[in-house]
């Protein structure tokens, strides 16, 4: 409702409108202009991709190139090597996240000492606030040949006879980046789940109870099947950041030797694109990843829509 | 009524002892690695290579905190970290609060406009090169204003705290602006102070994205040793671990040679480490108190 009712004249045009509420116009519109230079100039910025820069030169005097850059990279090998890297780390982090956090929720949920609940939850996600700079840190000292507690405890469980230097071997990289990725986000992963819980109808419970269920039986079929449209929506959502998730992980935990099987997206735009100075053929690498990852959340929302949930947008 | 017939449940025992077992050993894996390093950071740095090292510390030493706090180039860091973290939190949170308030008012001519601009900012990004030369072109390489005016409002922080206000009873604000009350009044005095909760969450978590910022240093401004942050100069380390060829290594070494003490990159990393962690542990309660809310409030959606 508009309230400045002692003006005699009801303002109807866009401008007069604008005028009367340049208060709120003096709140928002500088950091209109902040966004649009910070967030959408790099946009325009795409037109790079179809030159051929050259550092010294103004945007004008580049020459066009067409689309010879997108040619390059993909025939590039590496670009495929990239595509399923990035894809199959994405996944297996995706997979191995949510089950995790879904046990997790379940383990959590039948506590009832509630000091030890509130312990375990309070601990299982302080991880999520350490930076990945440390926590490639621990990952290393923990999986380290020399003293780390991994191959201490596998040797001494007779389990392996010498120690294993797991961030040098390239078959394992992908499955160290999903269990560092659980170890680190597991707990923060799971609230989600327990709110989704604690909103399940109680009488539900009580119900299966007096039929006869255990405690397994209430999880298997009341629990489960009641979270099951958090977990559905949690997944589709996700699928639209396959292409975008992660890269300082890799990026802090890769080695020459594992290069191959840890190289993602934004590792390769700074080793084949900024480094070579082919700026170019970077911000080509940029525009196809931006785009493929945009086409994938519309697609996951409109998913999401089809099955009866609300879409993020 | 009934008589309760006591017998062993024998599925109750077994699914508590499953689930307490389970719950241990996850609070061992994820502290476990916490209080290694805490240890090592505080032992004797030749005395840790021998290994055997594990929740407490064998030959107890100050002297790796000690070399590492007195190198200027680390103390530096550390003043730019909070720097850029106090100064990033204070303008993210009172910026994103003052368009979040207009973009609450249902009568603003640019709300929707405005909306959609931001909203659009969350599945598009220009990528790792044009956004470089914007920064590089606005002369905010090697420049302490890039840790903060890149970020300063982002479209998700706008909408938490956006859902917040609409929450709020329109009432309060109707009332004073039949008092006469003008936009930036209203705006100060009753929207603020009433949105202290949200604001308390938005601010702790733009303060630990920029404490755990390293990436923006690396990019722009890392041919300028005076900007180095913490996290940078803790991932230099770490880089630089496998070929031990790091010039803070060097300079380390260098500085031990010739005393009774001797440093070595894992009790450098270990030191390190703790020094940018203990501040998230610091602020970890608070963050605790307003975060759950703050991640449902994050799930609202108007």
């Amino acid at each position: 409702m508009n309230t400045s009712t002692s003006l005699a004249v009801k303002p109807n045009s866009f401008w007069q409108k604008l005028k009367q509420q340049k208060a709120l116009v003096l709140m928002s519109v500088p950091f209109l202009i902040h966004v649009i230079i910070f967030k959408y100039i790099p946009i325009w910025g795409w037109v790079l991709a179809f030159q051929n820069y050259w550092p010294g030169k103004s945007v004008f005097q580049q020459t066009w190139v067409g689309l010879d850059n997108f040619r390059d990279l993909f025939n590039d090998p590496v670009f495929y090597q990239v595509l399923r890297n990035t894809l199959a780390m994405s996944i297996i982090k995706l997979v191995m996240g949510t089950v995790a956090s879904i046990a997790l929720a379940l383990i959590i949920n039948e506590v009832r000492f509630m000091p030890f609940k509130k312990a375990a939850q309070t601990i299982s996600y302080l991880p999520h606030f350490i930076s990945w700079v440390v926590a490639a840190n621990l990952v290393r000292d923990a999986l380290s040949t020399d003293g780390g507690i991994v191959n201490d405890v596998l040797l001494s469980l007779n389990i392996i006879k010498e120690p294993i230097m797991f961030l040098g071997i390239p078959k394992l990289f992908w499955w160290i980046i999903g269990i560092s990725h659980v170890w680190k986000e597991v707990g923060w992963g799971a609230i989600i789940y327990l709110a989704a819980i604690a909103g399940i109808d109680p009488s539900l419970y009580e119900a299966a109870v007096i039929d006869g269920a255990g405690r397994l039986k209430q999880m298997w079929y009341i629990t489960l099947p009641s979270i099951r449209p958090t977990i559905s929506i949690l997944l589709i959502m996700n699928m639209g950041y396959l292409l975008s998730s992660g890269f300082e992980q890799q990026y802090l935990l890769q080695n020459g030797r594992v290069i191959d099987y840890a190289r993602v997206f934004t590792i390769y735009e700074l080793d084949y694109g900024i480094k070579m100075m082919r700026y170019s053929f970077a911000t080509a690498v940029g525009i196809f990843r931006s785009v493929v990852s945009l086409v994938l959340v519309f697609a996951a929302n409109q998913f999401a829509k089809r099955f009866g949930q609300e879409g993020l947008m | 009524m009934m008589i309760k017939k006591r017998y062993v449940n024998w599925e109750d025992i077994i699914i508590n002892v499953f689930v307490y077992i389970i719950l241990i050993l996850l609070i061992i894996v994820t502290l476990y690695p916490f209080l290694n390093t805490l240890a090592i950071s505080f032992n004797d740095a030749l005395d840790s290579s021998k290994g055997g090292i594990h929740l407490w510390p064998r030959k107890f030493t100050l002297y790796n905190y000690k070399t590492l706090l007195t190198r200027r180039q680390i103390f530096h860091a550390s003043l730019v970290s909070v720097a850029r973290t106090v100064l990033s939190t204070f303008l993210c949170t009172f910026s994103t609060a003052m368009v979040a308030y207009t973009l609450s008012r249902k009568e603003f001519v640019l709300r929707k406009f405005i909306s959609f601009v931001y909203v659009l900012t969350m599945y598009i990004d220009g990528g790792l090169v044009p956004t470089y030369f914007l920064i590089r072109s606005l002369g905010l390489t090697n420049s302490f204003w890039v840790y903060v005016l890149p970020g300063l409002v982002s479209a998700f922080n706008l909408i938490v705290i956006r859902t917040y206000i609409n929450g709020l009873p329109d009432s309060l604000i109707e009332s004073a602006r039949v008092d006469g009350a003008g936009e930036f009044t209203i705006f100060f005095k009753i929207v603020l102070p009433l949105c202290k909760p949200v604001l308390a969450t938005i601010a702790l978590f733009v303060a630990v994205d920029n404490w755990n910022a390293w990436f923006d240093t690396f990019l722009y401004n890392s041919a300028n040793p005076q900007l180095s942050t913490l996290q940078y100069e803790l991932m230099k380390v770490l880089q630089s671990a496998n070929t031990m060829t790091g010039s803070l290594e060097q300079a380390l070494a260098q500085a031990a040679a010739g005393t009774v003490h001797t440093i070595t990159p894992r009790a450098i990393r270990a030191t390190m480490t703790i020094i940018v962690t203990v501040p998230i542990v610091i602020v970890y309660p608070f963050l605790q108190k307003y975060f759950v809310h703050g991640l449902t409030v994050g799930g609202v959606k108007e």
